[in-house]
């Protein structure tokens, strides 16, 4: 196996629920140390979301936290002890990154904000990240997802012109913004390896979102429209949609973009003699008529599993993909082939999954081989090992009750 | 703070030949300074195509899809399928240190420009591939157009109206997730480069890149086998008892706002309601709800009576303000609710305005200057910037091909009229 590309890189987290993790797995998967920083009084979102092992809810049985943040060690800290700032400056002198993403002034409270952490560190990397950035009259503005889809316009883009819009489902702000989080993190990494130089990162979810919908920004600019949510619909392509197919909500997206595959997807539903009406013959006449196709189209695939729709469809060069649900995605060859979850051993859970590899590096692949953590499981460890504490210094602040 | 920073990647080269959303990739190096050669077919690449277009005209030098993650790149015209044009472009290979692409798997090697063939011409060249299900497996030729995508990476399903087919976002995005993975994906491969001098091929896909997006629904799967459902605008999954609301009409559109439980409840419903009274809410339903303990109120014991009274409530009151007024008093307020934004809302933002996160850029060619989304990250060492907009078709290929490459006018000729540039 071999060694991982940031091997020798630690990090001290001091950050919860989704987008602070999972830039900083970016980095855990390629062999940093990261040292979780955790809290009751500061609970990660996460080890409180359900489903739960057995329904029992407890800090080490969230289905979604021991998925989400595998490869770290977890050092139980109560930052309202007089001595937590012992234990929080000897992270920040051993870590070469502090990342955080809480609301706006929660480290500079804790005397932890990126001038204080220079002190102790002048090379640290400070990596932080919000919703709208550390600056500006809303950095303190709070909100969850459903806030922040909302602010960025993936709200509005998303359901039926028709009805009121449908919010993506979970938070997907979080994960376009993690992309930008793990960029960022790896090029002051690179800046620091070259330079020896440490800086702070200030990544506003709301800016990096908006990266993704540039287009429909000059858009408004330039032709004054504000692009609106249209259901499955494409402007240059017919069918084109989620269509129901044989079984319980089960459906198949097809796409049809070109003549030729117009040709072979009517091939493919045995040529019935609607698709040689005219109306249907051109792209134009397609849209012209997309809900009467989009029915018709429907009739074919209710009859038919949408696992049998794909194959049928691809074989012969159409675009089309399962609806996956939840389960079909646990299941997907596709994904198994590509490591996409791993199967680890964990504590209290046993065998369960974690999201493993996000891309393949021909050299380095992600190594994701340690189970997320239990609650304060590595508290000593870390104490121990990496801070290079005594038995005696471990032992005085145990007795003081400043570890969790 | 931007003035001393330094464009980290300013002395590497890029070589993009993606088209689609996969362009992101190469835009993202740009603004972290490298300098991104875009090459595109004669007469210019598909994405081009890509609407929307500047003033709804439809042309190649128009269109807006273009100008978004074209951006900071200079461009080439190369038909890299023609013998002349491989060893044009393997003459590239030698001066670059990452190429992108985004064909079907296997195309490159099919035309001898594959991985294998590129490192023996520069062993620290980064191949980075983009596609919808990866280089290998048993969907690696599958065509996957956004909503295939979308579908097959689980986020479909669960989006949407439960009485309707699935939806995906309007505006596709599962390749940019993908484009995104493979930033951070490079990024790896550049500093593994960097401590060991080896380049390597990167694969990323859109499929793999989307299941994060699933949250708690995989774990619901595997723990209990219980299969969670769309729920349109409604919270999925946030109370036993009623649906409640995650999306609110108002009177120029909808905001985003949910009922909370606990200690967020205790912070944020006495002055919503507060708030609420003073435009003139009283009545009886009203006061029930001001002398609740709203600290101690739990989502998972509240009774569906007082949800539904809430849900009136508030449906009453936010359908008398626009998004912008309820947004702006809930911020003084410190209630959390969003306005569900278009991209007019995004351009009067006071918090974009005021962080400097527009970025002008002219178009001299159009007579115009455009305003386009700045930094994605603000960092005190590197600068991530925009500096010039996408390039015309084929505007470099003097600059690169004769000035760089050192090609001879005749041969630059013969190459234009032979259709390989």
């Amino acid at each position: 196996m071999s060694k991982g590309v940031f091997e020798g890189v630690k990090v001290a987290e001091f950050c919860w629920i989704a987008v602070g993790p999972a830039s900083i797995k970016f980095l855990a998967d390629q062999g940093a140390k990261v040292v979780r920083i955790e809290s009751t009084t500061r609970m990660t979102g996460l080890r409180a979301t359900p489903p739960f092992l057995d329904n029992k809810p407890g800090l080490n049985r969230s289905g979604a936290f021991n998925l989400f943040d595998p490869n770290r060690y977890s050092l139980a800290l109560n930052m309202q002890h007089p001595r937590s700032m012992e234990v929080a400056k000897r992270l920040v002198a051993w870590a070469d990154i502090v990342a955080e993403n809480f609301s706006v002034g929660t480290m500079e409270k804790w005397g932890l904000g990126y001038e204080e952490l220079k002190q102790i560190n002048p090379g640290i990397i400070m990596f932080r990240t919000c919703n709208q950035g550390q600056t500006g009259p809303h950095a303190k503005v709070l909100g969850f997802g459903v806030h922040l889809q909302g602010l960025t316009g993936y709200t509005h883009l998303t359901g039926y012109p028709d009805r009121d819009p449908s919010p993506p489902f979970g938070t997907y702000t979080d994960y376009v913004s993690m992309l930008f989080g793990g960029t960022m993190l790896i090029a002051a990494l690179e800046h620091r390896r070259r330079t020896g130089k440490g800086q702070c990162l200030d990544l506003s979810q709301f800016e990096a979102s908006l990266h993704f919908l540039t287009p429909l920004i000059l858009d408004y600019e330039v032709n004054r429209r504000e692009a609106n949510r249209a259901g499955n619909s494409c402007p240059y392509a017919a069918p084109h949609g989620a269509y129901r197919c044989q079984g319980d909500d089960r459906w198949c997206a097809i796409a049809v973009f070109t003549d030729e595959e117009w040709q072979s997807f009517c091939k493919v539903i045995g040529n019935p003699e609607w698709t040689q009406e005219p109306r249907f013959a051109t792209l134009v006449g397609r849209k012209q008529n997309e809900d009467e196709l989009n029915a018709l189209v429907e009739k074919w695939t209710k009859n038919f599993p949408p696992e049998e729709v794909m194959t049928q469809m691809q074989n012969a060069g159409v675009a089309a993909g399962v609806v996956k649900n939840p389960k079909d995605i646990f299941e997907d060859p596709q994904l198994k082939h590509q490591e996409a979850y791993c199967m680890l051993e964990h504590k209290e859970m046993g065998v369960y999954p974690v999201y493993g590899k996000p891309f393949n590096l021909s050299k380095t692949p992600a190594q994701v081989n340690r189970p997320a953590p239990c609650f304060g499981e590595h508290t000593e460890y870390v104490c121990r090992e990496f801070l290079g504490m005594s038995e005696e210094e471990f032992d005085d602040l145990l007795v003081s009750g400043v570890f969790e | 703070m931007e003035q001393q920073t330094k464009a980290l990647l300013s002395s590497l080269r890029v070589l993009d030949l993606t088209e689609g959303g996969s362009l992101l990739c190469g835009k993202v190096l740009g603004d972290l300074g490298a300098d991104v050669i875009k090459i595109e077919r004669p007469g210019g690449g598909p994405s081009r195509n890509i609407g929307p277009f500047y003033h709804d005209i439809p042309d190649p030098e128009k269109s807006l899809f273009w100008f978004a993650y074209g951006a900071n790149k200079r461009g080439i015209t190369l038909d890299i399928e023609t013998t002349d044009g491989k060893g044009i472009f393997k003459r590239l290979v030698k001066t670059a240190d990452i190429v992108i692409e985004s064909f079907p798997p296997g195309y490159l090697s099919g035309l001898g420009l594959g991985y294998d063939t590129l490192s023996e011409v520069n062993p620290q060249v980064i191949l980075t591939s983009i596609t919808p299900f990866g280089q290998t497996g048993p969907y690696k030729d599958y065509k996957g157009p956004d909503i295939v995508s979308m579908a097959m990476g689980g986020y479909m399903f669960l989006t949407g109206d439960p009485d309707r087919a699935p939806v995906r976002i309007s505006f596709p995005q599962a390749d940019f997730n993908a484009a995104g993975e493979a930033v951070v994906g490079t990024m790896i491969a550049l500093y593994y480069r960097g401590t060991s001098g080896l380049g390597q091929h990167v694969d990323a896909a859109a499929q793999v890149a989307m299941i994060r997006w699933l949250q708690n629904s995989v774990p619901f799967w595997v723990l209990h086998k219980v299969i969670l459902k769309r729920e349109g605008p409604y919270m999925a999954g946030s109370s036993a008892v009623v649906p409640l609301r995650g999306v609110w009409r108002c009177k120029d559109g909808f905001v985003a706002f949910t009922i909370f439980g606990g200690a967020i409840a205790g912070k944020m419903m006495p002055p919503l309601l507060e708030w609420m009274e003073a435009e003139g809410m009283s009545d009886e339903g009203m006061q029930k709800l001001k002398r609740r303990q709203w600290a101690e109120f739990d989502m998972a014991c509240g009774d569906a009576e007082v949800f539904n009274l809430m849900q009136e409530k508030f449906a009453a009151f936010f359908l008398t303000h626009t998004k912008s007024e309820l947004y702006e008093g809930s911020v003084k307020r410190n209630i959390m609710l969003a306005p569900v934004a278009t991209a007019k809302d995004h351009l009067e933002d006071k918090q974009l305005k005021a962080r400097g996160y527009w970025v002008k850029l002219e178009h001299p060619e159009l007579g115009t200057t455009l305003t386009y989304p700045g930094a994605f990250c603000k960092a005190s060492e590197i600068s991530c910037s925009l500096r010039r907009r996408a390039p015309l078709i084929g505007e470099h290929n003097l600059e690169i091909y004769q000035q760089e490459l050192g090609f001879p006018t005749e041969e630059l000729v013969a190459l234009k009229q032979g259709g390989v540039i």
